[in-house]
């Protein structure tokens, strides 16, 4: 026996190990995952010690690239800075006047999700995160960020960057945080189709593309096409960019399915810093709201003005006395006769505009004060016919 | 004639190496896996950490040294992941048994040994992480791509011959 052992123990040793890892494996697979909580205690552990081991010299790699290239890059930017700055303020300018455009699109929009009781959830905050390693591995598309719970990240919060949805984070330690991206493919996200408003599912795939795989042939989907967040995921705001449609075949191994390919967004492959969205709301942040009550107040006396020329013009858009007069129509000018007068009643009752005394003058309780308008029985309890009311 | 036999190359050329050494390179190797594709998203394909434990493997010439260094080495690599601990820990252990295996039984010093043993050790490896993908975790979806592994059998061999060139430097004779 003793024999079988030092003569097989090369074989037995690598044995046991692959066995012990296989059963470890099995484990792991079999564990139903919990939201929040992705890993075994024991294996978010291990998986802290690792990251524990790799961050602080990943920052300092990370810090010391970012020294390098911001001192270049501030050196080259100081030979172009008139430039850029001419340039940028054109921008601005193009900007505000898409914004202006933008703006009343968004005033619309609000008035309808208003009407449809829809409830839209905006990004109140985020915070800024750099990307300082990888998870070396082309099956794990995963990345490491600087940022912890300590800086107020939570596991399953959403990663964007200024082009678009980048992934979600999967495990947040105290001062470093994992992010799983879009395009991993066990990664998923609900998406709409910006112009067919179809639904779909993304997830990523073995080879690092974004793809959506549950939707059938449809001739209205067409590559080009822009996808967004559809908010379904309970993950990632709605109305966020995702990619663009950029191949459409049917799919051989799951028919009648297609394979949608999108471009994403954001450069998944070269991200250096990250939002992390630590907070939503169903309104617009504070500021954004006023300045879309400032946009709506500039809206509202555009359109009066294009639709009452005659604030503005004058004496130019006096009535032609040539055309014939017309009472109910309105009327020219911007006083407190802006809403037409209805015509005087034939038969003026207690009902007739004018007869009654307003409101503020009356008082609970006291009899009905004497008007011009004739006195109205009141209606009798006994089943009989109604009198009408006598003419004066 | 001196021939050598079996028990005389391995008593001749098994190697230690400084605790710190043992501990730092591999680990500088996983840093360097986790940190340079942030920069060239590319170099993804490399696998640094299979090129220290055929070096490792190689130079300690035990069977369950490689294992064991090829188990460590994996398991750490698998936690810097999202995947099950385990997936190349596996891997790298039969890796690192083979690696260990091949060095008591051909020179390894040589250069045409040491392009073949890194191109064919990073090919079996792809194809195992491919059965530890589609069957292990029932992964159906996962290919194996056999230009795509060529290719990074051919870089990973490209990579690990100045390297072991490198860390002879700091191998130790027993």
């Amino acid at each position: 026996m003793e024999s079988f052992f030092s003569r097989f123990k090369n074989q037995l040793v690598l044995i046991v190990i692959l066995l012990v890892q296989t059963i470890a494996l099995a484990v792991q697979v079999r564990r139903p995952v919990e939201p929040g909580h992705p890993d075994a205690e024991s294996v978010r552990l291990l998986r802290y010690w690792a990251s524990s081991l790799m961050t602080p010299a990943e920052r300092i790699s990370t810090g010391f690239g970012h020294s390098v290239r911001g001192g270049w890059s501030s050196y080259v930017g100081l030979r172009n800075v008139r430039a850029e700055n001419e340039a940028l303020k054109k921008q601005i300018a193009e900007m505000r006047l898409q914004q202006a455009a933008i703006s009343e699109d968004a005033l619309e929009g609000q008035r309808l999700q208003k009407l449809l009781d829809f409830r839209e959830h905006y990004v109140a905050s985020t915070i800024a995160a750099q990307v300082i390693g990888t998870s070396g591995s082309e099956q794990s598309r995963m990345l490491t960020l600087n940022k912890g719970y300590e800086d107020g990240l939570k596991t399953d919060m959403a990663v964007i960057t200024p082009d678009g949805i980048v992934g979600k984070l999967r495990l947040v330690f105290p001062h470093s945080s994992e992010l799983l991206l879009v395009n991993d493919p066990t990664s998923g996200a609900g998406v709409i189709l910006e112009s067919t408003r179809i639904r779909a599912i993304l997830h990523g795939s073995a080879n690092g593309r974004v793809q959506i795989t549950n939707l059938t042939q449809d001739s209205r989907i067409k590559p080009g096409e822009k996808v967004i967040t559809s908010g379904g995921d309970q993950v990632f705001p709605r109305g966020l960019a995702v990619g663009v449609i950029e191949s459409i075949v049917p799919d051989p191994e799951h028919q009648p399915y297609t394979l949608i390919t999108l471009k994403p967004a954001a450069n998944l492959f070269q991200l250096e810093e990250v939002l992390v969205i630590t907070g939503t709301q169903p309104n617009l942040p504070g500021d954004a709201q006023q300045q879309l009550a400032a946009d709506a107040e500039k809206h509202a006396a555009d359109v009066s003005a294009e639709r009452l020329p005659s604030i503005h013009d004058g004496p130019a858009t006096e009535a032609d006395p040539s055309k014939p007069t017309d009472e109910t129509a309105p009327p020219a000018n911007n006083s407190t006769d802006l809403v037409p007068k209805p015509k005087p009643a034939l038969h003026p009752d207690r009902y007739s505009p004018g007869t009654a005394a307003p409101a503020a003058e009356l008082t609970p309780g006291s009899p009905r004060p004497a008007t011009d308008a004739p006195a109205v029985e009141p209606v009798r309890k006994t089943p009989v016919a109604p009198e009408t009311p006598k003419e004066p | 004639m001196q021939t050598h036999s079996y028990t005389s190359r391995r008593e001749l050329e098994t190697y230690h190496f400084h605790p710190m050494v043992a501990a730092l390179v591999p680990l500088a190797f996983l840093l360097l896996q986790a940190f340079l594709p942030k920069i060239f998203p590319r170099l993804l394909i490399l696998d640094l950490p299979l090129v220290a434990v055929i070096f490792f493997a190689v130079a300690r010439r035990s069977p369950i040294a490689g294992t064991i260094t090829g188990t460590v080495i994996g398991l750490l690599q698998d936690a810097l992941t999202h995947q099950p601990i385990g997936v190349n820990g596996i891997a790298k252990a039969i890796i690192g048994y083979a690696a260990s295996s091949i060095g008591v039984q051909v020179d390894v010093e040589n250069l045409t040994t040491r392009i073949l043993m890194n191109f064919v050790l990073s090919w079996v490896q792809s194809l195992l992480l491919f059965l530890i993908f589609r069957y292990l975790l029932g992964l159906r979806d996962t290919h194996l791509v056999w230009l795509h592994e060529l290719v990074r059998a051919s870089l990973n061999t490209a990579v690990a011959i100045p390297v072991f060139l490198l860390l002879d430097r700091v191998k130790l004779r027993e």
